[in-house]
């Protein structure tokens, strides 16, 4: 019997509540449409963007309480503009602190400042720090308010059994087992996911040696949220420490542990008291008194599932890969895969749409997380260099660092960004002179514009696709404003916002209009719900519209 | 690409005199720190690949 450690969970700056277990499900309700495994971050966002689509679910979460510790503490602008779309975003702005800027320290001195892009339009900073404890509180709040979600605490799954009628899952609680039928399950049990283990399915890719110690504690520093990076340190030679500020005076130690050092010796505390002590004198806070929140060893890692779709069974997040943290990888790509499948899931739960919508999920999305580790190797090559020559190579540009510019962009961290899904089969590939350029590509997010001082683009709430359709004052055509009267009929929510003087947006400034590289009435952006372009004309017809929209869904 | 034996013994002095003033333990550091200032001046890392190939060679 499945017995949770009911004991609350140990924390200076948040209060752990333990729930009392789910009853298992009355006889005769042991169906659901969709059943997500895993309650953090993303088991709660993709059942949360479930329900609000109208698909029923359930949630299923082994533990009691939330996650321990901050883990995940770094959220992206896009990963706002995600959260916004289930109601999220405003806790999230009330609690974290914005941040732009990283700096990299060697020897003493700020060999590397770099400012994270930010556009006047944009709503949100490029980074907020809050810890993942206080982000899955939020999204427990709406999920409780959630009428067509069932969150059960402490239900773990046990077994799998996948056939074309569904899948059935074992489920074990501390009041017994029961059996779980499902349409769908989305598997969001994160890097040691049980679904992964039940169905045999391997994680391909490397596995790098660094390993970093993760600690968080109370203590005051002068510093601003920014992130902070210390090369070769001498208290750790030849490593990496990184700093990161969060809410509630706590701050992120991470450093890298020395080749040979075990865990659990790192972990013990006079060694992890010792290196925290070096690493505050490091930064001229010597003595200045700490308290330990919580602390963790990580192993960077660069790993994903070559497929994301396994019979009904779809994973998301840390289920479906192992992304190294250098550049915020974790949860901010999980929330991405999220907001990919949550419309396409609802569209062929409901039966809006083929099933073969679903393996769109997964190539774009294992698409994103090969790219992601391509591009975060080069980051991880740089941080934890995983060989001699990688080594000599990186202390030679810390040694240039100090006085020679050229080299100093090596040291760009990069982070975690939106996909561009250039390549999906859910695209209507645009011409190459189709006159929009310079507006989002198709594959692209749409990109938010500040409409008012308190008001952008993005806060449409994308219950379906959205069609931008930019006029110069006079009437949009009669046929596509017939358009979503024709596709909601069909189940298929879709919304035309005209944009321009006197429209549906009105934009006497042509404020979009720029933004969006457009230059005569008539040009138009289709987006999925997930907010990506599928399509874009300089002059957009009906018949191209829906010809997009049969594509987009993959009904053609 | 051709050098006049007069440059070439002028590197080759320079490069001697270079790795003589380096600390032993700190001779590969500076080396690869020359490399890299090179690639620098030169611009071209398929260049910079074919000559890797070249000294990798008869070690």
């Amino acid at each position: 019997m499945h017995q949770p450690d009911a004991t609350p969970r140990r924390s200076l700056y948040f209060r752990y509540r333990v729930h009392p277990a789910a009853p298992r499900p009355a006889a005769g309700h042991d169906h659901a449409p969709v059943v997500v495994v895993g309650g953090g971050p993303i088991g709660l966002v993709t059942a949360l963007d479930l329900a609000g689509r109208g698909v029923r679910c359930v949630l299923l979460t082994a533990d009691l309480q939330l996650s321990e510790g901050s883990r995940a503490i770094v959220f992206t602008r896009r990963s706002m503009e995600i959260l916004q779309q289930v109601g999220a975003h405003e806790p999230m702005l009330a609690l974290g602190l914005p941040w732009r800027s990283g700096n990299s320290f060697y020897r003493d001195r700020c060999v590397f400042r770099m400012e994270a892009p930010h556009d006047g339009h944009d709503r949100f900073e490029p980074m907020l720090n809050l810890q993942q404890p206080l982000l899955e509180e939020a999204l427990v709040s709406l999920a409780q308010a959630q009428p067509l979600l069932a969150l059960r605490w402490g239900h773990r799954v046990t077994g799998l059994q996948d056939g074309p009628e569904g899948v059935e899952l074992e489920v074990d609680t501390p009041q017994g087992s029961y059996r779980q039928r499902a349409d769908w399950v989305v598997a969001c049990d994160g890097a040691r996911s049980t679904l992964r283990r039940l169905q045999g399915l391997a994680l391909e890719g490397d596995s790098y040696e660094g390993r970093f110690v993760i600690a968080d504690i109370r203590v005051e520093l002068p510093f601003p949220t920014e992130r902070r990076a210390y090369f070769d340190p001498a208290w750790n030679p030849g490593n990496t420490v990184l700093m990161h500020r969060q809410p509630h005076g706590i701050w992120r130690i991470d450093y890298q542990l020395p080749p040979d050092a075990s865990a659990e010796a790192a972990l013990a505390p006079p060694a992890l008291r010792a290196a925290i002590d070096a690493q505050l004198a490091l930064v001229g806070a010597a003595g200045t008194a700490w308290e330990l929140d919580w602390c963790s060893v990580y192993s960077a890692r660069a790993l994903t599932l070559p497929d994301y779709r396994h019979g009904q069974v779809l994973y998301c997040g840390d289920a479906a890969h192992l992304l190294p943290i250098f550049g915020v990888r974790g949860a901010n790509t999980g929330l991405q895969d999220s907001q990919n499948l949550g419309w396409k899931l609802a569209m062929v739960a409901g039966g809006t749409a083929p099933p073969a919508l679903l393996d769109s999920y997964s190539r774009e999305r294992v698409g994103a997380a090969r790219e992601i580790i391509a591009e975060a190797g080069r980051s991880t090559r740089f941080m934890t260099p995983p060989t001699a020559g990688y080594r000599l190579l990186r202390d030679a540009t810390l040694s240039l660092s100090l006085t020679q510019a050229f080299v100093r962009p090596l040291f760009h961290w990069r982070t975690s960004r939106p996909h561009d899904y250039l390549h999906s089969p859910l695209n209507t590939p645009a011409p190459a002179e189709d006159g929009l350029a310079d507006g989002p590509a198709v594959g692209a997010p749409l990109r938010n514009v500040r409409l008012q001082a308190d008001r952008w683009l993005l806060n449409h709430r994308f219950d379906g696709f959205l069609l931008l359709l930019f006029t110069d004052g006079s009437a949009a055509p009669a046929a596509l404003q017939d358009a979503p009267r024709h596709w909601r009929a069909r189940g298929v929510p879709l919304t035309v916002l005209t944009v321009g003087p006197g429209a549906d947006l009105d934009d006497p400034e042509g404020r979009v209009a720029a933004r969006y590289g457009v230059t005569a009435a008539g040009a138009a952006f289709l987006a999925r719900p997930d907010q990506h372009v599928c399509a874009r004309w300089p002059a957009a017809t009906r018949e191209a519209l829906d010809g997009a929209l049969r594509r987009a869904l993959a009904l053609d | 690409m051709t050098i006049k034996l007069a440059d070439l013994e002028e590197a080759y002095d320079a490069l001697a005199e270079a790795i003589d003033r380096t600390p032993p333990d700190r001779r590969e550091l500076m080396l690869v720190k020359l490399v890299l200032l090179q690639a620098r001046d030169a611009a071209d890392p398929a260049r910079l690949r074919a000559l890797a190939e070249i000294a990798l060679q008869d070690l």
